[in-house]
C-alpha cells in the first residue's frame, strides 16, 4: 500500500468523563473519499475538529503528507493544504459570495499585510474566486450578500471557500446537512466531480450520499472505529448493522 | 522592615481584599451566568453607601440602619435588573457596555440630585470606633476588623449557597451552560433577578462599610469597579473561589506594595529614584500582576466556563 | 462606499473646512477652538472604530493611547524639546509601542475578558499618570504648543485648526484605503467569523494585533494634537470615562463607518456643550444635572438607534457590511 495522505495514530480526546475519540487509528489514502459514519454523539465532529487543529488532542498523532501536524494551529494546517467545511454553515454573512471565496483565495496568496490597494479590484483574487464559484455553480449569485443566499447555496459556498484554498485534503462535516432531496443530489454530483483530484474525509448522515461517494467507510461508535472497509463490506457487516445501520434505517 | 507594620498592613490588605471580593462576587456571577458586562455594578456600591448613611441617620442607630440598608439595596438591585438590564442580556457586549455606561451617568446624577454633590461622612458608634490589640503592642481599628469578619462571613455564606443549595446548583449550571438551566424547567428570569439582586446586596454591603472609612460621594464605586474587574480577570469569570483568592491577593499586593515598595526599591537604586519610581510602580503593581497571570493563564486562575 | 456615503463624507469635511471663515463672519472665534476639539476627538473615534466597528474588538481603553500621545508631547516640552517634528513622531511611536504591548496581551483573550483587560490596562496608565509627581501628578502640567519651524505656526488658532483638519482628512482617507485593502478584508472578516477565518488559513491574532497597534498609533496622534489644543496635559485624558465617551461617539455617529465617528464626535461634544444650556432654559439650575438626560439618551441610542447618525443620511451601507 502506498503511503497514506492522512495517518491518524492512537488519537484520543475526552471532555471530562465523556470520551469523544478513543484510541483511533486510521489511514486515508491519496485521492480517496473516506466516509465516517456513526450515530449521533459518536464523536465525528470532534474528530474533524481534531484533524483541522481546532481542538487539541489528548494523545495520539496526526500526520499529513508524511508530516506530523499534531501540534500545528488551524491556519498552519490550512497552509499545508488541509481545508474544512463546517456542519453549521460558517460563512461571512455580510460579504458577497464572491468576497467570501476571494478571501479564501487571499489566505493562500501571500501575507495580507497589504494596506493600500483595494482587494475588490485585485484580479489575482477575484479571478480564481470567480472560477471556483463557476465550478460550484454559484456564479450567478456571486454578487449577492452571503446572508441572502438560500441554505443550499450557503452550503455550496462553504465548499467553494474550502476549495478556493487549493487543498489536497478536504474535511467535510455533513455537507448535505439541512438540504432537500434535490439540493443533496446536486451536492453529491459536485463532490463526485472532485473525486480523484482531492482526498476527502466525509462525515455524512445521508446514507445514499455516503454509498454513492465513498471509497472507504469507517463506522465510529463512542469514539471508536468499530469497522473500516469498502462500502459493500460495511453494508454486509453484521456488527455495523447491529451498532448503527439498523437504527439509522429505523430513523429514516 | 518593621514586623508590626507589616502585620498591620497585612490586615489592611485583608480588609481591602474582602471589600473587593464583596464587589467582585456578584459581578463575576452576572458575567458568568448571564454573559453580561455590567459597568453599573459600581453604582450599586455607591447606592448601598448612600442608603446606609441615610438610614443610619434616620433610625439614629448604626446597626439598625445598616441592617435596613440590606433589603433596600436588594430592592434597588432587583428593580435595576427588571427595568434596565433584562433587555440587555440578548444584546452584544458592546451594547451592554454602552447602556450600562449610560446607567452610571444616570445613577451618579440621581445621587447628586437627591443627596447633593458634597461628600457625606458617617461616623461610627462608640463600640466600633475603638482600637483592639490584635497582638500586644499592635493596636488595630475595631471597625476594620469588623469589615474583615463580615467579609469572610459573607464569603463563607456565598460558598455554602453556591456549593450546597439548589440555587447554587443552578448558578453553577448556569455559569457553564445556560441552556441546561432552561432545560431544567427553572424560571430563568427570576433566577437572574435573584442572582443580580444578591450581587447588588454584596456590592452595597461593601459600600455601606466603606462609608465610615472614607467619604460617601457620587462616583465612589467606579474605581472599585475596575479593581473588581482585575479581580475577576485574575480569578476567572464566573468563579466565586477564583474571585475570593484573587481579591485577597489583589488587596494584599496593592496595600503592602504601596507601603513597602519605595523602601524596597531604595535597596537597589538611589533614594531619589526610588521615591519617584516607588509610588508609580506601586500603583501599577496589581495590573502588572494581572498581565503576568494572563500570559500564563488567559482565562484566569479558575475558569468556570470550558471551551 | 456608495455615492451617498462619499457625498456625506465630502460635505462633512467641507463644513469643517468652512468653520474658520464662518466664525470670522459671525465674530465668534470661540468656535474655532471648539471645532478643533471636535476634530481631534473625531480622529480618536475613527481610530477606535477601525478596531471596534470593522474589527469587532471592543476595546474599552482607547483613551489611554490619547494619553500616551498627549504625555509624549507634554514630557518632551517639559524637558525643553518643543520641536513638533520630534514630538509628533515620538508620540506616535510611543503609542504604537504601548498599543502593541497591550494588544499582544489583551488579544489572547476575547469577549468580556477583552473588554475588562483593555479597561484595566488603561486604568493602569491613568494611575501611573497620577503617581508621576514630576509631571504634575493628578493636577497635570502645562505644555507649550509644538514648533514646526518653517512650516506652520500652531500658536495661530487658524493654522492649528487647519493642521487638525488636514490630519483628520488624511486619517479618513488612509483608513478608507485600509478597510478596503486585503488587510481590511481580513479585519472585517475577523469581526463576523473569526473561526472561519482561521479555517481558511489566516493566523488571525497577528492581523488583529497589527490593527490594534495602528488604531493606538492614530489615537496617539490625536493625543499629541489634544495636548497642543489645551496647552495642558493631565491624567484625566486617560480616565476610563473618556474611553467610554470615545466609544459613545462611535456608536452615536455610526459604528462600522468612517465618517460616522466624525459625526458622532460632533454630536457628542455639541450635546455636552449645549445640553446644559437647553436644560437651564427649562428649569433653573437644571443645567448642572445634564448627565441625567445624557445617560438615558445613551441607553436609547444603544437600544433603538441602529446605525447612528450615519444611518439617517446614508442608505444602509452594503459595502461596509
Amino acid at each position: 500500500m502506498v503511503e497514506p495522505v492522512l495517518r491518524i495514530a492512537g488519537l484520543c480526546k475526552s471532555f471530562g468523563n465523556l470520551i469523544a475519540t478513543d484510541d483511533l487509528h486510521l489511514d486515508i489514502g491519496q485521492g480517496e473519499i473516506h466516509a465516517i459514519i456513526g450515530p449521533n454523539g459518536a464523536g465525528k465532529t470532534t474528530l474533524i475538529a481534531q484533524l483541522s487543529g481546532e481542538l487539541r488532542s489528548d494523545r495520539g498523532q496526526v500526520s499529513f503528507a508524511g508530516r506530523d501536524i499534531t501540534r500545528l494551529s488551524v491556519p498552519a494546517r490550512s497552509a499545508l493544504g488541509l481545508a474544512r467545511s463546517f456542519q453549521i454553515t460558517s460563512i461571512f454573512p455580510n460579504f458577497t459570495a464572491l468576497d467570501n471565496v476571494a478571501l479564501a483565495v487571499q489566505a493562500h496568496a501571500g501575507h495580507s499585510f497589504r494596506f493600500w490597494r483595494p482587494a475588490h479590484l485585485d484580479p489575482a483574487l477575484r479571478q480564481p474566486a470567480a472560477e471556483v464559484l463557476e465550478r460550484i455553480g454559484l456564479d450567478s449569485r456571486a454578487h449577492e450578500q452571503a446572508a441572502n443566499l438560500s441554505h443550499g447555496e450557503q452550503r455550496q459556498l462553504e465548499i467553494a471557500m474550502a476549495l478556493a484554498t487549493r487543498p489536497s485534503l478536504l474535511l467535510l462535516d455533513e455537507p448535505t446537512a439541512g438540504m432537500g432531496r434535490e439540493e443533496s443530489a446536486q451536492m453529491v454530483t459536485l463532490l463526485q466531480s472532485l473525486k480523484g483530484r482531492l482526498t476527502i474525509v466525509l462525515i455524512e448522515h445521508d446514507m445514499d450520499a455516503v454509498f454513492a461517494l465513498a471509497d472507504q467507510i469507517t463506522v465510529l461508535v463512542y469514539g471508536r472505529a468499530i469497522a473500516t472497509g469498502r462500502p459493500h463490506e460495511i453494508r454486509a457487516s453484521a456488527a455495523v448493522r447491529a451498532a448503527y445501520l439498523g437504527t439509522e434505517n429505523a430513523d429514516a | 522592615m518593621d514586623p508590626l507594620l507589616l502585620l498591620e498592613q497585612a490586615f489592611n490588605g485583608m480588609q481591602f481584599g474582602v471589600m473587593l471580593f464583596l464587589i467582585a462576587s456578584g459581578l463575576t456571577l452576572v458575567f458568568g451566568i448571564m454573559d453580561m458586562v455590567n459597568l453599573a455594578h459600581g453604582s450599586l456600591v455607591m447606592i448601598g453607601a448612600y442608603l446606609a448613611t441615610t438610614l443610619v441617620a434616620w433610625t439614629d442607630s448604626f446597626l439598625l440602619g445598616m441592617i435596613l440598608a440590606i433589603p433596600a439595596t436588594f430592592a434597588v438591585g432587583a428593580l435595576v435588573e427588571i427595568i434596565a438590564l433584562r433587555t440587555l442580556y440578548r444584546r452584544n457586549h458592546l451594547d451592554q457596555v454602552l447602556a450600562t455606561f449610560g446607567l452610571i451617568l444616570f445613577f451618579n446624577e440621581i445621587v447628586r440630585i437627591v443627596w447633593g454633590p458634597i461628600s457625606l461622612y458617617s461616623g461610627l458608634p462608640d463600640y466600633l470606633s475603638g482600637q483592639v490589640e490584635i497582638i500586644p503592642g499592635a493596636p488595630y481599628p475595631m471597625f476594620r476588623l469588623v469589615i474583615i469578619a463580615v467579609g469572610l462571613l459573607v464569603a463563607a455564606a456565598i460558598y455554602v449557597i453556591v456549593a450546597h443549595t439548589r440555587l447554587g446548583m443552578l448558578i453553577r449550571a448556569g455559569a457553564s451552560n445556560n441552556e441546561m438551566v432552561g432545560a431544567l424547567g427553572v424560571n430563568i428570569k427570576s433566577l437572574f433577578t435573584l442572582v443580580f439582586a444578591l450581587g447588588a446586596v454584596f456590592a452595597g454591603l461593601a459600600g455601606m462599610m466603606l462609608g465610615p472609612l472614607t467619604s460617601v460621594e457620587p462616583g465612589m464605586g467606579e474605581p472599585l469597579l475596575i479593581l473588581a474587574f482585575v479581580v475577576i480577570i485574575i480569578g476567572g469569570i464566573g468563579s466565586i473561589r477564583g474571585a475570593f483568592i484573587a481579591a485577597i491577593v489583589v488587596g494584599m499586593v496593592d496595600t503592602v506594595g504601596r507601603v513597602f515598595l519605595p523602601g524596597l526599591l531604595r535597596v537597589f537604586v538611589s533614594d531619589a529614584a526610588a521615591d519617584t519610581a516607588g509610588p508609580a510602580l506601586a500603583s501599577m503593581l496589581i495590573y502588572i500582576l494581572m498581565a503576568a497571570i494572563l500570559v500564563v493563564r488567559p482565562r484566569g486562575l479558575f475558569p468556570a466556563k470550558t471551551g | 462606499m456608495n455615492r451617498r456615503q462619499l457625498w456625506l463624507s465630502l460635505i462633512t469635511l467641507g463644513m469643517f473646512a468652512l468653520v474658520p471663515p464662518l466664525t470670522e463672519i459671525i465674530d465668534q472665534p470661540f468656535y474655532v477652538d471648539m471645532m478643533a476639539r471636535v476634530m481631534i476627538l473625531a480622529i480618536a473615534a475613527v481610530s477606535l472604530d477601525v478596531i471596534l466597528g470593522y474589527g469587532g474588538m471592543v476595546s474599552f481603553g482607547h483613551a489611554a493611547y490619547m494619553g500616551i500621545g498627549a504625555y509624549s508631547v507634554g514630557i518632551l516640552s517639559y524637558y525643553g524639546i518643543d520641536n513638533g517634528f520630534i514630538q509628533f513622531p515620538l508620540a506616535m511611536a510611543a503609542s504604537a509601542f504601548i498599543g502593541l504591548a497591550f494588544g499582544a496581551m489583551s488579544l489572547r483573550t476575547s469577549g468580556v475578558y477583552f473588554i475588562m483587560i483593555t479597561l484595566a490596562f488603561a486604568q493602569m496608565l491613568y494611575f501611573l499618570g497620577i503617581s508621576l509627581e514630576e509631571f504634575g501628578g493628578d493636577d497635570g502640567m502645562s505644555s507649550m504648543r509644538s514648533e514646526f519651524a518653517g512650516a506652520i505656526d500652531l500658536n495661530s488658532p487658524i493654522q492649528f485648526y487647519y493642521l487638525v483638519f488636514a490630519v483628520l482628512a488624511m486619517v479618513l482617507f488612509m483608513m478608507h484605503r485600509l478597510v478596503k485593502s486585503r488587510f481590511g478584508m481580513v479585519l472585517q472578516a475577523a469581526r463576523s467569523n473569526e473561526k472561519r477565518l482561521q479555517a481558511v488559513g489566516f493566523p488571525t491574532y497577528r492581523y488583529k494585533l497589527v490593527a490594534f497597534t495602528i488604531a493606538g498609533t492614530i489615537c496617539g496622534l490625536a493625543g499629541a494634537l489634544f495636548a497642543n489644543l489645551n496647552e495642558f496635559v493631565s491624567p484625566d485624558v486617560m480616565h476610563w470615562t473618556h474611553s467610554g465617551e470615545i466609544m459613545v461617539m462611535v456608536i452615536m455617529g455610526g459604528i462600522g463607518t468612517l465618517i460616522g465617528p466624525v459625526l458622532g464626535a460632533t454630536a457628542f461634544l455639541l450635546l455636552e456643550e449645549y445640553l446644559p444650556e437647553w436644560m437651564e432654559l427649562l428649569m433653573t439650575n437644571a443645567g448642572e444635572h445634564w448627565a441625567i438626560v445624557m445617560g438615558p439618551i445613551l441607553i436609547a441610542i444603544v437600544l433603538f438607534g441602529r446605525g447612528g447618525i450615519h444611518a439617517l443620511f446614508a442608505r444602509k451601507g452594503s459595502g461596509h457590511g
